[in-house]
Formats: structure tokens, C-alpha cells, sequence
């Protein structure tokens, strides 16, 4: 296992802290180094002071939502007898998003303690780990980790001697951006076509097989044994309120040191890209940054002296999403991107609903045209109009993930577009009429 | 009454039942709210996006068909927003539809096409090449154009959900989604073409009707389905005379929009080329085409002068008929050698619930009853509108349902207990079920003919001892199986099952074997298919449609019109009697009606007025059960047939009952010449089960 970019010290190493230690994935080194502290420690605990402990942390969803975690732990209902289930969502499929699969490479344990306080709290048996179909390779790593967790007595019965019980398994997904969505994972796991589900009800109450299910990212997952040894307060401590603790960001684009890198919640984003990322590349102007994966309405360079936390994006009209931080300098071809975005999400949409379904290959086949030279003034207006018809009226989010970076390219970058349609010599803006 | 909640729909105070979806109580209140995913009685989609509204406090716009009803709700389903947003889901939807509507079936009954009527845009802002596919045929009967298909998963659900089949499943994703067959390139399914009906577009088209006319140049006649014993209500599309188009998309009838393949399709075999358009006569050892008025006058002569007779009658003739002909047997023939198919202990069932009410069954039994029991059918091949309730019964009320039978049926896949047996033993196969049984709070007992004579007492006191209430129903094979009977084609008992006066005739059998038999008059029936006639002398007289194994050894073969060719009355498995309108002819045929009433004529004899009114008339003055309301039957509806209560004075012999055990796929003479019936691929049974 190797690491793709040197760490920084300007990090704040919680999650990532094991990264690039000899066996960093070896249950000896996990042990030596804190493992399992967080767990024993819970299974002291109740239910709810568990879940107290971790709503302290203000951790929220790292998977790109970012749903109050402890809050999600409480919603499933205590006294129902039916079995629980702990799913953990490692479809990480957002583009530009890479963190998760480095937790699991380099510190599948975290993930696996992670996992357990949360079994403990919600008082389940039985978990998966979804696995996106891209990360095949994965699968084998996580199923050996498990398999030395089985023979040293840190998954099955009596775990670690303290007399609770879980079983451990992994799903490989086949593909599809769409099972990402945590319903839409669900129906995959269960063998089903990955399409997403009528919410409520929400997994919390009933889930994978109908029964009440915790759904978390990774990260997530990875977050909680340090918030359960150090208490909520010491993590939600290292961001601002609200916005507890670190977060894994994975920066790339036209940047000097690309890489992923655990920063805290609310760092500014620009002194990131300046002091951990090394800056722009050749010394080049920005001109766009998509802050956390492309489903993000994308800002302006003058939009990005932001802080990098939740509020913040939000208050900015975009989103910290699921942490894919991608930096674009001055010689980018921004409609070309609108492009590249889209081509994604008509080749993602798994086609349920109308108006994704239809939205995405329309505006695809539109900027296409553009940037093929074929466009006119109108198909801008139509772009954007089109984008707004999708937006909030699809079956689930994935119709809004299409429509914000479009919109806002459009919105934001309009005179390059005009710019395509102007060397267009049969361009016209007029509707043709018919006779 | 569930608890009502009040809410605002548009300015307008509406009251519905608590948890009722916003969509339905809309409609309730007499408000639409357009929708192609959400389908009465499937599992929801929220698929479509077309019934989006406007609900006070929500971030975004709603889905009407996923929403429950609560307190204090307001909601906006015409503001400007829902309808800019139904607007563009429609363009988004026309974006890569064909738009080929001048040739396409649905046009002029297409949900797409009235949608964007009402609700969508005028003008095509899409200017991009559309996504195109080409179309499928995946049986002789579905086809499947994927352009065309707006993915509103009915098709899917229907055979699913609808049918317990699960023949349609979708492939690909994003624009390139399309439904598909689970067997990959066809479909090994019920062939009921339920898929095709339920379809809002044309995406999925019968290969039956497609390219044949278009719509509005059709007549529609509502007539009940010749086939099997279930009486459903099937709505033939009429173009020239031809019948063209089998299906029930107004839901009227008892079975609302279900249909199998045979009431979808098996109309065919009303223009079959053999159909028989002349009377034959055998001259010099020929069957010959004569004139209907010497094949008539010799068929009274004969009638006056032969010695023993005996007249056989059939499953599929209307009442009217069948009344008819065993008054004329009894009266002008003088005889009781009457019999005709039996596929069902009707009769002993009646005479073990005489005393008792409310022991009788009905279709609507099926889909309300707590707990459904079958014995000795595979009710989904054989009755499969019956089956079809009771998955919606298990589906919608989780109705506990219990099978014994021979083999694997399908409703073993939701039952609560099943037991395998042999024909004979059953009722062990009960017992196994006992404890569970008598845990339901009522039970509805479905039987078929291993259950006979002495077996039909056995049974009812088994549902006796369980201390629940529990109906009843006999199973039968065809169409007016139970009309053939309760007009009392039976050598021992009459209409309403009264005692015959004089002697008890001969059975079906007894008459076949007969040496000194002089006249055999077959009416509408095929004996000859089991039986050997041992009377070579025996003048035989045959009214049919076709030149079947009997119509073959007949003297005079008179052809007779289909029951999609006359108006009467038939009467289904659970004696409910409903209309048939004619809807067709056939030039040269004659119905059995008016042949008996000429053949009358010829002999001097007077039967009153032949008229299928008059005669119904008749029936429900004098036939027991059958004081009917007329005007539920005029309309269209199914009219219950009181029960007898009283005995009936008749000991059935087992060997007397005999399903033919029909498949899907076959319902005696008539399916054999059904040229679609015979195409479809007849799926192993097993398979989807």
C-alpha cells in the first residue's frame, strides 16, 4: 500500500493519522497505536450516551449530504424486534472524490471500529460494506482485514472479549453512480436494480431488508473511535460550530500538489489551495474551483476566499459535498467542462424518473453541439432553462447534481459560451419557423 | 369510517381519510391530478414526476402519489409553478418520444397524447436527433417499440404485481432503459396481454390487433367471454363486422380491466375459415350443403318419428338456450334423456348447504375473504380471474391462503400452507392444514372436481367443524357450466334443481352406450371427443360451429352462431348471471336459439315466443334463484343468483364429474381453432408458478 502524495504539516491528522506507517492496516499496528480503545470504551456506554457523545462531536455526514450523524444514529426506533443493520456506503463515486478508498487501503480498522460503536449504539448484528463496482480491487484488501479481524477475535462472537456479537461482510456494487444514494444502495445490496426508493421511509426506520438500518460514509464510520476515546468535545473542538472535527479533502486539478489531505472543518479554502495544495500550477491564474465533487454549483475564483465547512458553502450557494476539491486555472475551457460534467450524469442516470432521465441526455446532446460549433444564442437560455426544469423535481438528487454545476457554468460563464456560439456561421437566435 | 382529516385543495375545503394519498383524495374531491407511474392498486413509483404539487411548508414541489393526507394540508395543484413543471416533464418526456402517433395503435387512446393535450406545450424546443431503438417482438402477441415507452414501470408491475408472472423487468439505464423480458429476448409468461392494455403509450403493442384499424372506427360491444367459468367481462372492439380487439379498459364487468390471454385474444376463432356457414346432410353417405329449410324440415321429421332420444347439451349456450332446449326436450321430444358436460359438483354442494345462508361465494368473496382456501385446482391456470383476486386479496388485505392440490401451483407462493396430495386423498391434505385453518376468522373454500359426490358432504362438514364462517365455491369448466346446470340440463332434475317429473333420463354416458338409440341431438357440445356412441342406427342431429369428431358421424350438421353472436344471459362459477350483446355475425349461422324455435315450428309445436328476453323472462319467473334485478343485467353488471336453500333430490355419481383440466391456453373446441392460442408459446407451468 502505497501513499500518492507526501502529507502535509499544515494537516490536522485524525483519521489519517496511521497514513504511512509501516502496516498501517495490520491489526498489530492498530492496536499499538489507540485501536479498539474507542470501542471497549463504548461498550460501557448506553445507547444513548453513545449517540450523545457523537451528536457533542458535531460530526455530520462525510458521504456528501451532511446529515448530523448522531442525530441519523437516534432516529433508528429502540424497541422493535427486528434485527438492525449497519451499512457503510463505499460507493465512492462523486468525481473527483478519492478518500475513502485510502481508509480503507491504509486504515480499514478505524473503519471497522467505526463500525462496531455504531452496532453498539443502535444495537445491530450484522453490517455491510458496500463497495463500489470501480473499486474491485478493494474488495480483496477488506476481505483480508476482516479475515485476520475474524481469527484475532475482533469480528464474530465475544468481540475482543467483551461478549458482543457482529458479522462483517462486503458487497461489491456493479457500477453505477446512482448507488451511491443511499436508497439506491440499499436496493443493490439487496440484489435488486439500483434505483432509488420512496423516503421516507429513511433507512434509519427501514432499510436493508425492510429493517431499520444506520447508513454512513466511511469517513464517517472512520470518525468515530477517536470522538468515542476523546470525547465529543475534543473532535468537534478541532472545527467550528456545528462543524466538528477534520475532514479528508481530495484536491486536484491544475494545482502544484494535488493530493488528499485532512484538514480542519472551516479552513479557507483559497490558503488551502495556496499553502497545502502549493498553489496554481505554472504560476497561472484561477479561475473556478469545484468545492466537494462535481455535483456542486461550481465558484468563481472571486467566490473562493470561503471557509471550508458545511454553513459556509451553503451561505455561498454551493455545497462541501463529499470533499472532491477540484481547482481550475485561467486557460480551462468552462464549457467544455459543463460538457464533461454532464456526459457523466447521462451516462449515471439509471433512468427512472422523467425528468433526468430525458434532462441529462438533452443538455448533454446540447453541449455537445456547442462545443462542436453547431450552437446558437438560444441553446444557451434553453441550457439553463433546462437545467432549471430538472432542478428539485427529480426522484432523487442525482437530477439536482446534474442541474447545479450547470446552471451555475451558465450562470457564471455565459460570455464563453456566447463566445462558442459567435463562431457559429449559421448561428441564428431566431427559432426557425416552419412555413 | 377511518378517521377524516380536513385539508385545502386549491382554495376548496376537502375531508378524506386519514393516510389516504394526496393523488386519491384529489380525485375524491373531483380534482385531477395528472399521473402516468401511479397505477389503483400497484405499488407506488413516484416515478413520472407528472403529479407534482404545491404543498404549503414544502421546500419543493411534491409528489401527489407518495404524500399522504394530513390535518391542515394546503395544497396548490393548478399554481403557476406545478404547472410550468408539468409543462417541462412533458417536454422532457416528448424530447425523445417518436411522436409517429399517425401510426401508432394507441392513437386516439393515448395517455401521452391527452396529457400533452391538456397539460403540455405548444411548441418543441428540442432540436437534437432522438434516441431510437428498434422495435421487439417478444411473443406472437407483445411487442414492445422502446421509443415509444415513457418507462412508467405498469407493465412491470402488472405482471409482477398483477398477474404473480414476473415476466418484465427493465434493462440498461439512463435514456437507454427499456423494459425487457426476464428470459432475455421473449417472454415465457401468461400471454394474458395485461401489459399491453395497462400501457399508457404505445410501447407495447398486441400482435393481435396492431395496424388494424384505429380506434374510433371501432364499435365496442360488452359482452361476457365465451372461455372459461369465470364470466369476465371482455369489450370487443367490432370494425366491418370483424372482431378485431379484446379488452376491458373501461373496468366495467366484475373482473374490472383483467383478462387472460384467452378472453384478450381467443375471439379469433369466431372468424376461423372453418368456420360452418351452411347445413349439411348426409346424402348417400356425404355430409352435403343443403338449404336450411329441407336440413330443418328433416330434422322434424325425424324428431316426430324416432323411438328413444337422447339430447345433449351444452357449457357454453346461453341460458336461454339451455332453458330452452331441456323445455323442449321435456315437452315436445317427451323425454329426460337430457344431459350435457359436467365439470363441477354443483349439485351436491347446493343440496349440503340447503338450510344454511350466505354460504355461497363470489368473485368479490375472493378479493375480501380473510382466508382463501383451494383444493384440488391450479386455480391460476384454470380460473385464472379467480386467481387473479385472490393475489390482489393477498396483495392488498394479506389475505392468508391455503392450497391442496396434486402439484406446484403458483398461489403456493403466497400461501400460508400448502399441502400435496393425490386426487383421492384431499383430505388429509386438509386435516395437515387444520390448526391453521381455524385460526382465520372466516373462509372461502374454493374445490375442484376431485372433490365429488360424497367429497363435497366430507368438505363442508370439514369447514363445518372449523367453527368460522365459510362459503363456498364449486369450480367448473366453461362458460355457462353453471347456467347449463341450473337450467337444468340433467336427465333427473329441471330448472332450479326440481325434481324432473316421471322417470330420472339417462346420463351422458348412459345415453352414449345405449344400443337402441334413435336420435341423438347434440347441441353445442362434442361427446364424441370421450365417448363412443354404441348405437350405430342413432340418427344424430349436431348444432355447432365447427365440424368437430361429432359433427363428423352427424346426419344433419346445423351451424350455429358464437356467443359473441347473440344476446341472452350466461351465469359464471359463482352463479352470477351477466349479459352477453351480440357483437358479430356470421352469415349462414343461426343461433341455437332461434334453431330450436324453427325446429319447433317444423313439428307444430308451440314454445311461446323464441326471443332471448322473452325466454329470460320465463327463466326468471320459474327458475329458482333467478328472480334477478334486470336492470343490474341490462347495464352490464353481474346479478347474484339467490341460492336454492332446500335439498335437491339428487344422488350425483363421481364418475358423472369430469374437469377437462384445462390449461391457459385451452378451453375445448373453441381454442383449438384459435389461431392465436395455438402460437403462444405455452410456458412450462413450472417456470413461473
Amino acid at each position: 500500500m502505497k501513499l500518492y502524495n507526501p502529507p502535509s504539516p499544515l494537516e490536522t491528522k485524525v483519521v489519517s493519522k496511521r497514513f504511512g506507517m509501516e502496516n498501517s492496516w495490520k491489526l498489530d499496528t492498530y492496536l499499538a497505536t489507540g485501536g479498539f480503545e474507542g470501542f471497549k470504551k463504548a461498550m460501557g456506554m448506553s445507547s444513548d450516551e453513545i449517540i450523545n457523545e457523537v451528536k457533542a462531536s458535531s460530526l455530520r455526514g462525510r458521504g456528501g449530504a451532511g446529515f448530523p450523524t448522531g442525530m441519523k444514529w437516534g432516529f433508528v426506533p429502540r424497541n422493535v424486534d427486528a434485527p438492525k443493520y449497519i451499512v457503510v456506503n463505499a460507493d465512492e463515486s462523486e468525481p473527483g472524490t478519492c478518500k475513502d478508498r485510502l481508509l480503507m487501503e491504509h486504515d480499514p480498522f478505524q473503519m471497522i471500529e467505526g463500525i462496531l460503536i455504531a452496532a453498539k449504539a443502535v444495537g445491530a448484528s450484522i453490517g455491510w460494506i458496500y463497495i463500489r463496482g470501480e473499486y474491485r480491487y478493494l474488495v480483496d484488501h477488506v476481505d483480508s482485514v476482516l479475515k485476520e479481524a475474524y481469527q484475532r477475535g475482533y469480528m464474530g462472537k465475544n468481540i475482543a472479549g467483551t461478549g458482543f456479537d457482529f458479522e462483517l461482510y462486503t458487497q461489491i456494487g456493479a457500477g453505477a453512480y446512482e448507488c451511491g444514494e443511499e436508497s439506491a444502495l440499499l436496493e443493490s445490496l439487496e440484489g435488486k436494480r439500483g434505483v432509488p426508493r420512496i423516503r421516507p421511509p429513511f433507512p434509519a426506520v427501514s432499510g436493508a431488508f425492510q429493517a431499520p438500518t444506520v447508513l454512513n460514509n466511511v469517513e464517517t464510520f472512520c470518525a468515530v473511535p477517536d470522538i468515542l476515546r476523546n470525547g465529543g468535545k475534543w473532535f468537534a473542538d478541532l472545527g467550528t460550530p456545528k462543524n466538528g472535527g477534520t475532514r479528508m479533502v481530495c484536491l486536484a486539478g491544475h494545482v502544484n500538489r494535488p493530493g488528499v489531505y485532512e484538514v480542519p472543518l472551516g479552513m479557507n479554502a483559497m490558503y488551502f489551495i495556496r499553502e497545502i495544495g502549493g498553489g496554481m500550477r505554472g504560476g497561472k491564474k484561477m479561475k473556478a474551483l469545484i468545492p466537494g465533487g462535481s455535483s456542486c454549483p461550481l465558484l468563481r475564483a472571486d467566490e473562493c476566499d470561503i471557509a471550508m465547512d458545511y454553513d459556509s458553502m451553503a451561505k455561498a450557494g454551493t455545497m462541501l459535498g463529499s470533499g472532491g476539491m477540484m481547482v481550475m486555472d485561467e486557460d480551462t475551457d468552462m464549457v467544455k467542462v459543463a460538457l464533461r460534467i454532464m456526459r457523466f450524469y447521462k451516462h449515471e442516470s439509471c433512468g427512472w424518473c422523467i425528468p433526468c432521465r430525458e434532462g441529462t441526455t438533452w443538455l448533454q446532446k446540447m453541449l455537445a453541439r456547442i462545443v462542436d460549433g453547431n450552437g446558437a444564442l438560444r441553446d444557451v437560455d434553453l441550457i439553463g432553462d433546462l437545467a432549471k426544469n430538472m432542478l428539485g423535481r427529480t426522484f432523487c438528487p442525482l437530477g439536482d447534481a446534474a442541474a447545479l454545476p450547470t446552471i451555475s457554468i451558465v450562470e457564471k460563464f455565459r460570455p464563453e459560451f456566447e463566445a462558442y456560439v459567435a463562431k457559429n456561421p449559421f448561428a441564428s437566435s431566431e427559432l426557425v419557423q416552419v412555413a | 369510517m377511518a378517521n377524516m382529516v380536513k385539508l385545502t385543495i386549491n382554495d376548496a375545503a376537502v375531508e378524506a381519510p386519514a393516510g389516504m394519498l394526496l393523488i386519491d383524495a384529489a380525485k375524491l374531491a373531483g380534482i385531477e391530478i395528472p399521473a402516468f407511474c401511479y397505477y389503483e392498486g400497484m405499488s407506488l413509483q413516484a416515478a413520472c414526476r407528472m403529479c407534482l404539487v404545491e404543498i404549503e411548508k414544502a421546500p419543493k414541489l411534491m409528489a401527489a402519489c407518495v404524500v399522504p393526507v394530513t390535518e391542515g394540508m394546503v395544497v396548490k395543484t393548478e399554481s403557476p409553478a406545478v404547472v410550468k413543471a408539468r409543462k417541462t416533464t412533458l417536454e422532457f418526456l416528448l424530447s425523445n418520444h417518436p411522436l409517429d402517433c399517425p401510426v401508432c395503435d394507441k392513437g386516439g387512446e393515448c395517455e401521452l397524447q391527452d396529457m400533452v393535450f391538456k397539460y403540455g406545450v405548444q411548441e418543441s424546443r428540442y432540436t437534437e436527433v432522438k434516441y431510437h431503438v428498434p422495435e421487439k417482438q417478444w411473443s406472437p402477441v407483445v411487442f414492445y417499440d422502446g421509443p415509444r415507452c415513457i418507462l412508467c414501470y405498469r407493465c412491470v408491475r402488472v405482471c409482477g404485481e398483477g398477474m404473480g408472472v414476473g415476466a418484465l423487468g427493465i434493462v440498461n439505464r439512463g435514456v437507454a432503459s427499456e423494459i425487457a423480458p426476464s428470459h432475455g429476448d421473449h417472454l415465457e409468461c401468461d400471454e394474458c396481454g395485461a401489459c399491453i392494455d395497462i400501457c399508457p403509450v404505445g410501447a407495447l403493442t398486441s400482435g393481435a390487433y396492431r395496424y388494424k384499424t384505429r380506434p374510433w372506427e371501432m364499435e365496442h360491444v360488452g359482452t361476457i367471454c365465451t372461455h372459461c367459468s369465470n364470466g369476465c367481462k371482455t369489450t370487443l372492439g367490432v370494425r366491418n363486422n370483424e372482431i378485431v380487439r379484446g379488452n376491458n379498459r373501461d373496468r366495467s364487468g366484475l373482473n374490472g380491466e383483467f383478462l387472460c390471454v384467452k378472453g384478450r385474444y381467443a375471439f379469433d376463432f369466431n372468424h376461423h375459415p372453418e368456420r360452418l356457414q351452411t347445413p349439411l346432410l348426409r346424402v348417400d353417405g356425404k355430409l352435403e350443403e343443403v338449404s336450411w329449410a329441407r336440413a330443418l324440415q328433416t330434422v322434424a321429421d325425424k324428431f316426430k318419428t324416432s323411438g328413444k332420444k337422447g339430447v345433449v347439451g351444452s357449457t357454453r349456450i346461453s341460458n336461454e338456450e339451455a332453458y330452452l332446449l331441456q323445455k323442449f326436450a321435456r315437452t315436445a321430444l317427451g323425454t329426460n334423456n337430457i344431459d350435457h358436460h359436467r365439470s363441477g359438483d354443483v349439485v351436491t354442494l347446493l343440496d349440503s348447504l340447503s338450510g344454511k345462508t350466505a354460504t355461497l361465494g363470489t368473485a368479490d368473496d375472493c378479493y375480501n375473504a380473510k382466508a382463501v382456501l383451494i383444493v384440488g385446482a391450479d386455480l391460476s391456470q384454470q380460473q385464472p380471474f379467480l386467481a387473479n383476486q385472490i393475489r390482489a386479496n393477498f396483495r392488498h388485505h394479506k389475505a392468508g391462503v391455503y392450497v391442496v392440490t396434486t402439484g406446484a401451483v403458483r398461489e403456493d407462493k403466497i400461501a400460508k400452507g400448502s399441502a400435496r396430495t393425490t386426487d383421492s386423498d384431499w383430505l388429509t391434505g386438509l386435516e395437515s392444514l387444520r390448526e391453521k385453518l381455524k385460526g382465520e376468522s372466516e373462509l372461502l373454500v374454493l374445490f375442484g372436481d376431485s372433490v365429488k359426490g360424497e367429497g363435497v358432504r366430507k368438505l363442508v362438514e370439514f369447514g363445518e367443524s372449523l367453527g368460522v364462517p365459510v362459503k363456498y365455491i364449486c369450480l367448473v369448466d366453461y362458460a355457462n357450466s353453471r347456467g347449463a346446470m341450473d337450467m337444468g340440463l340433467l336427465p333427473d332434475l329441471g330448472p332450479g334443481y326440481h325434481a324432473v317429473e316421471g322417470e330420472a333420463g339417462l346420463t351422458l354416458p348412459e345415453m352414449m352406450a345405449a344400443p337402441d338409440l334413435e336420435l341423438l341431438w347434440v347441441v353445442g357440445a362434442n361427446p364424441l371427443r370421450r365417448h363412443t356412441l354404441a348405437s350405430s342406427n342413432a340418427f344424430v342431429v349436431v348444432q355447432d360451429m365447427f365440424l368437430t369428431e361429432t359433427a363428423q358421424r352427424a346426419d344433419v350438421v346445423l351451424p350455429v352462431a358464437s356467443a359473441y353472436e347473440k344476446n341472452g344471459t350466461v351465469t359464471n362459477v359463482c352463479g352470477q348471471v351477466q349479459r352477453l350483446k351480440k357483437a358479430a355475425e356470421t352469415v349462414g349461422a343461426k343461433t341455437d336459439l332461434t334453431i330450436i324455435g324453427l325446429i319447433a315450428r317444423g313439428m307444430g309445436v308451440n314454445l311461446g315466443k323464441v326471443d332471448a328476453d322473452a325466454v329470460f323472462a320465463e327463466i326468471q319467473k320459474t327458475v329458482r334463484g333467478y328472480n334477478v334485478s334486470l336492470p343490474v343485467i341490462v347495464t352490464g353488471g353481474a346479478a347474484q343468483t339467490m341460492p336454492v336453500n332446500g335439498r335437491v333430490p339428487a344422488t350425483v355419481l363421481p364418475e358423472l364429474i369430469q374437469s377437462s383440466r384445462d390449461t391457459l391456453f385451452t378451453t375445448g373446441t373453441l381454442t383449438r381453432y384459435s389461431k392465436i392460442l395455438n402460437e403462444v408459446l405455452e410456458a412450462p407451468g413450472g417456470l413461473y408458478r
